[in-house]
């Protein structure tokens, strides 16, 4: 009997590790399946929905005080673009850097960094929330990005907008390794949407995307896309890069990063 | 738990009747499942992407992982060899092979904070690892709501989890914990009922570990954090919610573990009947008087 009981145990015990191998490698499978990796991505669609309804009032992110300004605002992504295009303007001091507003808009425009500076401006110190976990507060300041959208008059059909910049992230052959992003109208109109140009008092550093920089602030780190060179207004997403909105986007993250 | 069934008799007379009452609800069983698979799946995948950056900080900001007060980590020491190592405050422990720096699909040393087998894909991947937690964070939610609205209505609650004051006297809760110490389980009619430990366990882990696991997650959501303010600073900011969160899993994990354990010991297959078809099998002494 007892003879019995112990393989039985042993069994049960090899049964269960080779379920639990079983169900692990089932995991990696099914994490490999497009149809599935579409399946889990169905959720992004009901926390856009939920935020946005809970978020319905525009309420602000929270803003800090200077005491709470990190000591080291941490640089992530690219650290210096690496185009000829970029080095030319880096070394002008970006005085020949233009940001094109056009797509969708009754007025494209060409501004320079003076035009954007003598737009209203708005300071903020917020909390940047990178995807990996971390966070840094910073003070940024720059032009509302509703006074630009203003100035170059959306057209009706206009639902997101996107921001093209300098940097290559990645190289490939077909040059999706661009950074790019968009955000949907509701946060491009958010008072706390702007384009930066300082931190923390000082003109924005190439690490952090000088010449200019968005912050999107109810929205994760990723989506505060850095060098940007051209707005544009579009009615859809699937014609940038790899169809998904932005260069992360492209590769698994949510669109909607408020999560 | 009052529908009795009795179970025919394999045994002489004189043996214990074995009887058969009808412990779980169709919707508590359902909901334990469902809860289950969310669990595994969300610690799982809740470690790919603690991964992303294996280091914890308390108050609202934190991004150096030297000012973590828990960090896991690689280093190479002077003869090139590689260590894995988790610090924890000024304690620095070597973890080499399990946390910091463990062996990928490819049996190669990996710098990573947990290990392949724990992760959800076993494989670095950051955006699916969130795909994964995200999905099954819903799912969760709703279902623990579920389990609890009905709980609360049904008084399954009240009736099966709240403990009477008899049960809370200082004298009962060392009596019953010197049992689990001994291994020894209540047995006929006092089985029919969940024991004090077990009942504050599940409540605690009920009402404050799962509620407080969605809510330091969305803490740490900043679109929430606009949305309700309060709720990231109650928790003492982004990466304390952050911490708070990594830490309750800690405890859920040592929850299941300790739940699966006792299983075990009180009888894996009777304990698994009762949590898939509801009837919980329990022996009566004296079975006279039955029907």
């Amino acid at each position: 009997m007892a003879r019995f009981e112990l393989s039985r145990r042993r069994f049960l015990t090899l049964s269960a590790a080779a379920l639990g191998a079983t169900a692990l490698s089932g995991c990696d499978r099914l994490s490999e399946a497009p149809g599935f990796q579409d399946f889990l991505s169905s959720a992004e669609w009901l926390t856009y929905r939920a935020q946005r309804l809970l978020g319905s009032g525009a309420p602000l992110a929270r803003e800090f005080s200077a005491a709470d300004i990190s000591r080291d605002f941490r640089v992530n992504g690219t650290r210096m673009p690496e185009s000829d295009e970029y080095a030319a303007l880096r070394e002008n001091n970006f005085a020949d850097w233009r940001l094109r507003v056009d797509g969708l808009v009754a007025h494209p425009r060409e501004l320079t960094l003076l035009d954007l500076k003598n737009l209203p401006q708005r300071t903020q110190i917020t909390r940047h929330d990178c995807v990996e976990g971390w966070s840094a507060i910073g003070k940024w300041q720059g032009v509302p990005l509703s006074a630009v959208l203003a100035r170059a008059v959306l057209l009706p059909a206009a639902r997101f907008i996107v921001f093209h910049c300098a940097d290559t992230l990645e190289q490939t052959l077909d040059g999706t390794g661009q950074y790019y992003e968009s955000i949907d109208l509701i946060d491009a109109f958010h008072p706390q949407t702007i384009l930066a140009h300082a931190l923390n008092d000082a003109p924005l550093t190439v690490g952090h995307g000088a010449p200019l920089r968005l912050r999107v602030e109810r929205q994760l780190g990723y989506k505060q896309a850095k060098y940007i060179m051209r707005i544009e207004a579009v009615d859809r997403l699937d014609g940038f890069g790899r169809g998904k909105g932005g260069f992360w986007e492209d590769r698994g993250y949510e669109w909607y990063a408020g999560i | 738990m009052s529908e009795l069934l009795t179970a025919p008799l394999k045994q002489p007379a004189q043996r214990p009747k074995r009887l058969l009452i009808y412990r779980h609800t169709r919707l508590t069983r359902l909901t334990h499942w469902v809860n289950a698979l969310c669990i595994a799946v969300l610690l799982m995948s809740g470690l790919q992407i603690f991964n992303a950056h294996p280091a914890l900080y308390w108050g609202e900001a934190g991004a150096d992982p030297s000012e973590a007060f828990l960090e896991l980590g690689a280093e190479e020491s002077k003869n090139g060899a590689e260590s894995g190592f988790t610090r924890l405050g000024s304690l620095t422990f070597d973890t080499t092979g399990v946390l910091g720096l463990s062996e990928n699909a490819a049996g190669e040393p990996s710098a990573r904070g947990f290990p392949a087998w724990l992760t959800l894909p076993s494989w670095r991947d950051l955006a699916l690892g969130r795909r994964w937690h995200f999905f099954f964070a819903w799912l969760f939610a709703a279902n623990l709501l579920i389990y609890l609205s009905a709980a609360l209505v049904s008084g399954h609650l009240r009736r099966d989890l709240l403990p009477g004051l008899q049960e809370l006297r200082p004298r009962a809760l060392a009596r019953d914990l010197a049992g689990h110490l001994r291994w020894s389980f209540p047995q006929g009619e006092a089985a029919r009922r969940y024991n004090p430990l077990q009942k504050l366990t599940y409540l605690a882990v009920i009402l404050v570990l799962l509620p407080l696991m969605i809510l330091t997650g969305l803490a740490m959501s900043p679109g929430m954090d606009a949305a309700l303010p309060w709720l990231t600073e109650i928790f003492g900011g982004r990466q304390s919610a952050r911490s708070i969160h990594f830490i309750s899993a800690g405890l859920i994990a040592a929850f299941v573990f300790v739940h699966l354990l006792m299983v075990l010991l009180a009888g894996p297959r009777n304990m698994l009947r009762s949590m898939i078809t509801g009837r919980f099998a329990i022996r009566i002494e004296n079975p006279h008087g039955q029907v």
